[in-house]
């Protein structure tokens, strides 16, 4: 298992630096690691990487389309927030495992 | 995971309209655009029952000449029992009950969300004067009816596939 540091903090990655410990994970931590991928976050970004760490907490899988139900932003604007590959970047950003769904 | 030759566009044929024709292409289509892969669907013939505004939500699967369907609990559907009435709607209500178990989208809203994260869909014109359909009784998703070298013009670029579902 690979370690990563963060705004000071020492982190327990995987080998594609999703967090395996998601309750090591930090607002200060997520900045820096949005900066790794191009991303200045705002406060809709920290509102929906919340509704992703809550559902990953409760055992929920995670979907794109589980995001139009998230009452934060709609899927268009998901895409928007996190470029490319949004489910992904939003997950690696917000600290828990990579999304193991097709949809 | 870096690979040498990521694939960077995704163009796919939908020419069948049964149920499990159009979600494979719908999923292996909202499943490029998630990966931030360029995708371009192009439905023709049958397959243009999944952007049919008036059908694209009441597909069916096939219970006759189909040898891999199956009863719940596994044992083979006999062909002979496909003919029973009701047992299309049956099975067809079947599928995508499962399927919305697994949060699986009705054919509308996989659109949506394809179209959301910025994939094309397009619809073949030979199939369309076919059939007689008219770009209005198309889901407002459909950027274009486009005829086969259209297809192939907008496929073009390197590390671009194209694939039959």
């Amino acid at each position: 298992m690979a370690q990563k540091i963060y705004a000071g903090k020492t982190v327990d990655v995987n080998e594609e630096g999703y967090f395996t410990n998601p309750s090591q994970w930090t607002k200060e931590i997520a900045v820096e690691i949005a900066k790794e991928e191009g991303i200045v976050l705002t406060d809709q970004h920290f509102a929906i990487m919340e509704f992703l760490r809550n559902k990953y907490n409760s055992g929920e899988a995670l979907s794109i389309r589980s995001i139009n139900h998230s009452g934060v932003i709609d899927v268009k604007t998901f895409y928007q927030l996190f470029p490319g590959a949004p489910l992904k970047k939003a997950t690696k950003i917000a600290g828990i495992p990579k999304p193991a769904s097709c949809i | 995971m870096e690979q040498k030759n990521p694939i960077k566009k995704i163009n796919l044929i939908c020419a069948k309209g049964a149920i499990e024709d159009v979600y494979a292409t719908l999923i292996l289509g909202n499943g490029a655009v998630m990966e931030g892969i360029e995708t371009n669907i192009f439905f023709t013939f049958f397959g243009l029952d999944a952007i049919l505004k008036n059908r694209m939500d009441k597909l069916h699967t096939a219970v006759v000449g189909n040898p891999a369907l199956r009863l719940p609990g596994g044992l083979r559907m006999p062909t002979l029992l496909g003919v029973i009435p009701g047992m299309e709607s049956f099975t067809s209500w079947m599928m995508k009950s499962e399927m919305s178990k697994l949060d699986i989208p009705p054919v509308s809203e996989f659109l949506d969300l394809i179209v959301a994260g910025g994939g094309k869909i397009y619809a073949c014109k030979l199939a369309t004067d076919m059939f007689k359909f008219r770009k209005e009784d198309f889901s407002e998703h459909v950027s274009d009816i486009l005829t086969v070298g259209q297809f192939y013009e907008l496929s073009g670029g390197e590390g671009s596939h194209i694939i039959f579902t």
